[in-house]
């Protein structure tokens, strides 16, 4: 148990880091920007109590805000998929008695994976940048930058379990 | 009673999803009271610290073109400061003092971006000069190009403000070459265009003009470039012009900038406050 919780905390710092250090300059066709640290949220145990879930979720997305001075976006999009995540996974998965409960790339085999990123990313970013700018006028941009985003959100994901998250 | 609280029980995660998000909304929306708190922004200590680490170890790959920024700012200065001294309508003291025009009443702060952002809808700058360094919420931003922002929270020794790419933020600006003056604001598209707004049809306009600051705020002096004409047009059933202003401060790339103290700002304001009360009592 202690070291489950040690390994939460540092997959947390370092995407947070990672994400504002690193991510947030960089600058993909001047305004796509991927957000990658709802990695975290993905990654808890299927079997954690929800509040469990929410509750980090929302400390996960005020430390991105504060680093970006978007106090409140962040939380409110990784809130919202934290909670949506027990639907998703239910959703997805097909046989439940198969299911590991680390919803992991590898446990769960790549289709799985990317379907379950690619769904928790388009949601995210949905409400993050329409939180963002605030208004629904030029809502077919803002779909563009979602969309521009998204892809280069789920292919970082994707790519970090590869590298990094490969036990 | 008991049915009420077997139904919040069983619903706990759903009451704990609202009342997470109330709170993440409420912090969305009261966004500008919380600018000013300490801690919630990139200017408190741990957040402008790391920055500012990462920063300086990052500063050092940029130093051929922030040499050649400063030398063509030298050169500028050096020109300007000929040019003053020729018209001998005043004699700087020191460069460092920082004069405009004839109004003594401007002094300069340089400092270095540790954190800056283009492709936000909303674009903020932390600088690594704070409340030590004698810089105050509402003083503006300059850089070598052009004007860059507005301090909005200070802490200890850094500060974060508001970048012009921000619609949260406009500013005055004029065309240089006749005088008219409209608000300029960014649209959130793209880093390099802003748009001038206010400027009536009657008014002679060329792609290519010059847009400066007005100086009817106390936050920039007058005739600071901000950018040219890009392109206009004259929508129909409208009183003004469509502006697009290509700014001049290449923000991108922007490292050393300039903090503006107006230095007889309180006294200034105090001279507008009371004209208004005089008007209310009469």
């Amino acid at each position: 148990m202690g070291r489950v919780l040690i390994k939460y905390a540092i997959l947390f710092l370092v995407l947070v880091l990672v994400q504002v250090l690193f991510l947030n300059q960089v600058q993909f066709s001047g305004f796509a920007n991927p957000y990658i640290y709802i990695l975290f949220v993905m990654l808890l145990p299927v079997s954690s109590p929800k509040s469990v879930v929410l509750i980090s979720a929302f400390l996960l997305g005020l430390s991105v805000d504060i680093f970006s001075n978007t106090l409140g976006m962040h939380a409110v999009a990784t809130v919202f998929i934290a909670y949506l995540r027990p639907l998703i996974i239910r959703g997805i998965t097909n046989r439940e008695e198969d299911m590991s409960d680390y919803p992991g790339l590898k446990q769960n085999g790549i289709g799985w994976f990317f379907y379950y990123t690619t769904l928790m990313v388009v949601l995210h970013h949905l409400v993050l940048f329409f939180i963002e700018v605030y208004t629904f006028t030029n809502f077919l941009e803002t779909l563009y930058r979602i969309l521009l985003s998204s892809v280069f959100s789920i292919f970082v994901i994707v790519l970090s379990q590869f590298i990094v998250f490969r036990d | 009673m008991r049915s009420l609280l077997r139904f919040l029980i069983r619903n706990y995660a759903f009451l704990l999803f609202l009342f997470l998000e109330v709170v993440s909304l409420v912090l969305v929306f009261n966004y500008n009271s919380f600018q000013k708190s300490k801690f919630l922004n990139s200017s408190n200590y741990v957040s402008a610290g790391l920055y500012g680490t990462v920063n300086s170890v990052f500063q050092y790959f940029d130093l051929a073109k922030v040499n050649r920024q400063l030398a063509e700012e030298n050169a500028a200065l050096r020109t300007q400061l000929q040019m003053s001294i020729s018209n001998s309508e005043f004699v700087p003291d020191t460069l460092g003092h920082g004069i405009v025009g004839s109004d003594t009443t401007f002094r300069f702060t340089p400092a270095r971006v540790i954190n800056n952002s283009v492709n936000k809808q909303q674009n903020y700058i932390t600088l690594n000069k704070g409340r030590k360094d004698g810089i105050k919420p509402d003083q503006g931003i300059l850089s070598p190009q052009g004007i860059v922002g507005v301090i909005t929270s200070v802490s200890e020794s850094y500060s974060t403000g508001l970048s012009l790419l921000n619609p949260r933020w406009n500013v005055s600006a004029k065309l240089k070459k006749s005088g008219f003056y409209g608000s300029l604001a960014w649209n959130g598209e793209d880093y390099q265009l802003a748009e001038l707004l206010e400027i009536p049809f009657h008014v002679k306009l060329a792609v290519g003009d010059t847009i400066v600051t007005s100086g009817h705020s106390s936050i920039f002096p007058e005739g600071l470039l901000i950018g040219v004409v890009d392109e206009y047009e004259q929508p129909e059933g409208e009183n003004y012009y469509d502006i697009k202003v290509r700014l001049a401060t290449d923000f991108k790339s922007i490292r050393y900038v300039e903090v503006i103290d107006n230095v007889k700002k309180e006294e200034l304001e105090k001279l507008e406050k009371n004209r208004i009360d005089g008007e209310s009592t009469n």
